[in-house]
């Protein structure tokens, strides 16, 4: 028998060109069903009152096979664990500024490490329950960018957990302490509302409008203060942070011009995501005016020049669709000048109760904060320091007792301020829902209580918890040892005296 | 209004309802223009204790680190209980009696004395 001869003149396989390669790659991934309902198939899609019309006006925000991804990412891997490995065979720790920057990173390691895990399983699930698949690519990308933030923020950090307090047990203590139930729980409403929900609360406003106000301080205070090690995570995710950012302003554009009736439900997104999101950044803004030695700008600077400016031109643009700018950023505008000292103000209360530092700040610091904030420092908050000094040098150093009123929403103690009117007199709301009280710290976080009461009658207060017995005690210490995890007397209380400034003064020499 | 949500039915019960605290109920309490305090105080009371025991003991506890704390002449506070202000107060009396009920808020004011240095710290 003979055998077929085999063909020598081959049909050259075409390659595919660019366009091709990369709509098979991504598009073409969907596929219409031939049995299944797709209604079925992406229950999560009509909830909301959102309509699409027509998912193919999609655009992608960013142009990215796995292949490349995989690629781009995994030489950007080898680069950082490589710059990893040489921060700590040459003990980076001693090269950061002193013993106090420490506690900014163990802040961000407990307080927004924890949320890019939350972020990787939220864009996980919205990377399945969106039908168009676009969207649903770049969701997936993003979901696992953010667990790659997750294990390269611990990777950075890890190194100091060999030479100072207050790293260990993060991911409990994420779970359990106090002030931590604010990031924790302004995720997990993201991550409990719809899909487009979702992406309107972290792609648009918390990735693209706010995300400077995370991203630029913690990376500059870590440059600024020595610290290579986040300064190398940080670049490592600029390019991530840039993809995202596309995505958010894609999902806010696509949802503004899908629909009309599409326009109230976002407008209502952005009033309550603006909201939420800059009181969470509370806590970044008390960083960046207190806790780094070395100041890269104060609050009220970034907030003028990443908000005011940049958000304003954002919004003027998305003026054509009907949208505006967000409720209450005229509170938020007089807000800049106080907040940070506020929140600060909250930690040095409760630092017997914090897993990080806290301290007075120096005179230089104080002058510092007066040139900064020369309509709000010396008339509000230094007569706070001079007390606290006071109360120091009688050896009575000020730890509040008893435990703070939160607020509803936003689970912060209740300390912002009325805006009009009387700035030392704290801005009390409240609200009745079936038969129950609830208090809410402003006119934002009121809204958004009343909004969806529902939602946040559920919250878990940490103060009403260990209230009601449920997180040990009976005494604050043993909540802090047992139900936190902290190592009482060295992770908390004052730096002055702590073991992380006892060890830091040894290494470097320091005459005590 | 309703939360939007994909089930018929999302309500749940209130996770700090009464009934938590076994006999007692939450009260948050704040000293106006005493700022060294970040914020008003959260307490566990009884309804059942009166307004001086209140005073006596957790109001004592919460604020008196405050170098104003000791020169406070209580006949003349006032209290505004829920945005009412109290009026012709009998200390005596229960907190259940004056109408203090669940997570309500008590402020009060101590004329003349206004913080440390008068700053409202």
């Amino acid at each position: 028998m003979n055998s077929q001869a085999k063909n020598t003149t081959k049909t050259a396989t075409k390659k595919l060109n660019a366009k091709d390669r990369y709509r098979m790659l991504t598009r073409d991934l969907d596929w219409d069903f031939s049995y299944a309902d797709r209604k079925e198939a992406f229950p999560y899609e009509e909830f909301e009152g959102i309509k699409i019309t027509d998912w193919s006006k999609w655009e992608d925000p960013f142009r990215l096979t796995m292949d490349s991804y995989w690629k781009y990412q995994s030489e950007k891997e080898k680069k950082l664990y490589a710059i990893f490995d040489a921060f700590s065979q040459n003990n980076g720790q001693m090269n950061v500024s002193n013993e106090r920057y420490l506690n900014a990173i163990k802040l961000f390691l407990t307080a927004v490490t924890p949320l890019e895990y939350q972020a990787y399983q939220g864009y996980a699930h919205v990377g399945r329950q969106f039908s168009g698949i676009g969207a649903r690519i770049a969701s997936q990308m993003q979901s696992i960018d953010e667990l790659r933030h997750v294990q390269t923020q611990i990777h950075a950090m890890s190194h100091y957990n060999k030479f100072f307090d207050g790293f260990q047990d993060w991911a409990h203590m994420h779970d359990r302490v106090w002030y931590l139930s604010v990031p924790k729980s302004f995720f997990e409403d993201a991550r409990s509302a719809g899909p487009f929900e979702f992406l309107l609360a972290i792609s648009f406003s918390f990735e693209y409008v706010l995300t400077n106000l995370l991203f630029v301080p913690f990376m500059s205070g870590a440059a600024y203060n020595g610290d290579m090690a986040t300064v190398t995570f940080g670049f490592s995710a600029q390019s991530d942070e840039a993809r995202h950012m596309t995505l958010g302003l894609e999902i806010v554009k696509f949802l503004l011009e899908q629909h009309e009736d599409n326009v109230p439900i976002v407008q209502e997104w952005i009033d309550k995501w603006f909201w939420r999101g800059t009181r969470l950044l509370s806590i970044v803004g008390m960083m960046m005016d207190y806790m780094l030695p070395n100041k890269v700008m104060s609050w009220k600077e970034a907030w003028e020049t990443y908000f005011e400016e940049a958000g304003g031109a954002l919004f003027k643009d998305l003026s054509r669709y009907g949208i505006r700018m967000p409720k209450y950023s005229d509170v938020i505008v007089k807000e800049k000048e106080h907040i940070s000292h506020q929140a600060w103000w909250i930690f040095y209360n409760f630092g017997h109760a914090a897993g990080f530092h806290t301290w007075i700040p120096t005179d230089e610091e104080m002058d510092w904060l007066s040139e900064k904030y020369p309509d709000t420092f010396d008339k509000y908050y230094r007569p706070k320091w001079e007390l606290a000094r006071k109360l120091e040098a009688e050896g009575k150093r000020f730890y509040s007792n008893g435990l703070p009123q939160l607020c509803q929403i936003c689970q912060i103690p209740m300390t912002f301020t009325e805006m009009d009117g009387d700035p030392t007199m704290f801005s009390y709301r409240d609200s009745i829902y079936k038969g129950e009280r609830y208090h809410t710290c402003s006119d934002g976080c009121h809204d958004i209580f009343e909004n969806e009461p529902e939602k946040y009658i559920q919250a878990w207060l940490p103060v009403n918890q260990i209230l009601q017995g449920n997180c040990g005690g009976p005494d604050l210490e043993s909540i802090l040892r047992d139900y936190y995890n902290f190592n009482v007397g060295a992770d908390n209380m004052d730096i002055e005296g702590s073991p992380d400034q006892e060890r830091w003064r040894k290494w470097k020499g320091h005459v005590a | 209004m309703p939360v939007q949500a994909i089930q018929k039915n999302y309500e749940f019960d209130a996770r700090d309802a009464q009934k938590n605290y076994g006999d007692n109920m939450l009260l948050y309490v704040g000293w106006d223009h005493h700022t060294l305090f970040c914020a008003a105080h959260a307490f566990v009371v009884s309804p059942q204790q009166s307004l001086q025991d209140l005073i006596d003991q957790q109001i004592q506890a919460g604020f008196n680190q405050h170098p104003d704390f000791e020169h406070i002449d209580w006949s003349k506070v006032q209290f505004t209980l829920n945005r009412e202000r109290l009026t012709d107060i009998d200390f005596s009396k229960t907190l259940a009696d004056l109408n203090f009920d669940h997570k309500s808020l008590l402020r009060f004011v101590t004329p003349g004395l206004d913080g440390y240095n008068g700053t409202h710290v």
